[in-house]
């Protein structure tokens, strides 16, 4: 069904839901919640997990956010991130 | 020694009231709770949450005694949750009914914190003197019914943790997603009852090799939190990763504390939400900056390389076992006084060796026995 690497990612990501994701205003920062924790993020990953709603494709994304930040070749550093996020639990 | 600096607080701890329909003997609720009264009412709650906000607290856990009983936790709830906080229930599942968890579902609310006291009914009975282990497993599927995450909270002792490979199956079976296999803290109705309930360190060992066990077969399905007892380690815990760092909790009459425990501390002035603001609390009180930094902190501890990992561990130890609540926390092997960590362990598995199965005597968290320890 699903093909090898680096397909072991959803196709749809989505935010775990145990996650919330929200700016907070005393840390200037975006930051996950999650039960009794928070986790930081830097605007590259917030933006990425902005976009993990469960519709776009990581394809979708990786060409929002080239287009967004007026870059080529996002594919590497977006799939390394999602990797991160999922082996971490944040994406599902 | 430089002046600490003060970062926001990051953890509000409403603790809305000390009633409690449990009796639980673990009970970190200070052990005069009897005495006091007066709690908050729900104007007084929704400014301290603002200020708590304002300052950048993203974290609300409602807990108590049974937050449950407070008639207006789902206008906190919704409040809270209006204000961005991530919204944390602390309960032992008494009075949560379909219709309660519906309207705290509309309400906003993030996450429910279930605790049990073990995974047979006998068993969980009698450690709360209550009838709720039927109750508490009726609300675990309400919970994942209305799809709130659910942690379950488990404080451990030496007449559970043998079942500890039961408890985890008991999480796994009611779809738990993290389960806090919390060692009891020595305070408050624990620290009267610590000799009958210290684990010995052959418990701990099996039990730790139990849980790694566990999380080798059950991957990501339930994530399994399980820390040593300070007792039984060599460094401090990092209490409250520091004082004045992060945690704020408010208890029911409205005393600001820095620790859970901290009203039990001598030379600290308590301040109360009914007439400081949260921001006074937080910056300027002498409570919370008592033990903010290390200018505070004696021999070991203020030469010692690891200060600022563990902070010298817990106030609230050091005073208890010490007499002094600047004393390096005993737990630690570099303390004067770390003998008696140890003499408690020794102590605590001799009495485990001469009890027969049930006959313990506990002193169970209620209101007659609380009222002979008002001072």
């Amino acid at each position: 069904m699903s093909e090898p690497t680096p397909a072991q990612l959803p196709e749809h990501p989505r935010l775990n839901r145990l996650f919330r994701l929200q700016w907070e205003e005393a840390q200037q920062a975006y930051v996950l919640l999650y039960p009794e924790g928070m986790v930081k993020l830097n605007l590259s990953a917030a933006e990425i997990l902005k976009r993990c709603d469960g519709e776009h494709t990581i394809n979708q994304i990786i060409a929002e956010l080239e287009q967004a930040f007026s870059e080529a070749d996002l594919r590497d550093p977006v799939e390394g991130m999602l990797r991160a996020a999922f082996e971490k639990d944040w994406i599902q | 020694m430089t002046q600490p600096t003060i970062n926001p607080p990051f953890w509000l701890l409403a603790e809305l009231t000390y009633r409690c329909p449990l009796h639980c003997v673990f009970c970190y609720n200070p052990v005069n709770y009897d005495s006091i009264k007066n709690e908050l009412d729900t104007d007084a709650w929704i400014r301290v949450m603002r200020e708590a906000r304002a300052l950048g607290a993203a974290q609300i856990g409602f807990s108590g005694g049974e937050p449950l009983l407070r008639d207006d936790l789902d206008i906190l709830v919704a409040e809270a949750r209006r204000l961005g906080f991530y919204t944390n229930l602390i309960t032992s599942g008494v009075g949560l009914t379909e219709k309660k968890i519906v309207s705290l579902k509309q309400a906003g609310l993030d996450h429910i914190q279930l605790s049990f006291q073990d995974s047979t009914q006998e068993m969980n009975d009698f450690l709360s003197s209550t009838k709720t282990f039927e109750l508490k497993k009726k609300v675990a599927a309400l919970i994942k019914k209305y799809d709130y995450p659910m942690v379950m909270n488990v404080v451990l002792h030496r007449h559970n943790i043998p079942h500890i490979d039961k408890i985890i199956d008991m999480a796994l079976d009611l779809s738990a997603e993290y389960l806090e296999l919390a060692n009891t803290q020595y305070y408050g109705w624990a620290m009267k009852n610590r000799q009958q309930l210290l684990p010995t360190r052959e418990q701990l060992v099996t039990a730790e090799a139990t849980v790694n066990a566990y999380r080798e077969k059950i991957g990501k399905q339930c994530k399994l939190l399980f820390v040593v007892p300070d007792y039984f380690e060599e460094r401090p815990k990092a209490c409250m990763n520091g004082w004045g760092s992060i945690f704020l909790g408010i208890a029911p009459d409205g005393a600001a504390l820095p620790c859970h425990n901290a009203r039990e501390l001598p030379g600290l002035q308590i301040p109360n939400v009914k007439e400081y603001s949260i921001q006074e609390i937080w910056h300027e009180s002498q409570a919370f900056n008592f033990f903010r930094g290390d200018s505070w902190m004696q021999e070991p501890c203020r030469s010692c390389s690891e200060k600022e990992k563990d902070f010298g561990g817990c106030r609230c130890q050091a005073f208890l076992l010490t007499g002094d609540p600047a004393a390096t926390d005993p737990v630690c092997a570099k303390s004067p006084n770390h003998h008696v960590v140890k003499l408690a362990i020794s102590e605590a598995a001799a009495s485990a060796k001469a009890e027969t199965s049930k006959e313990f005597p506990l002193i169970f968290r209620t209101d007659a026995n609380s009222k002979r320890y008002v001072r």
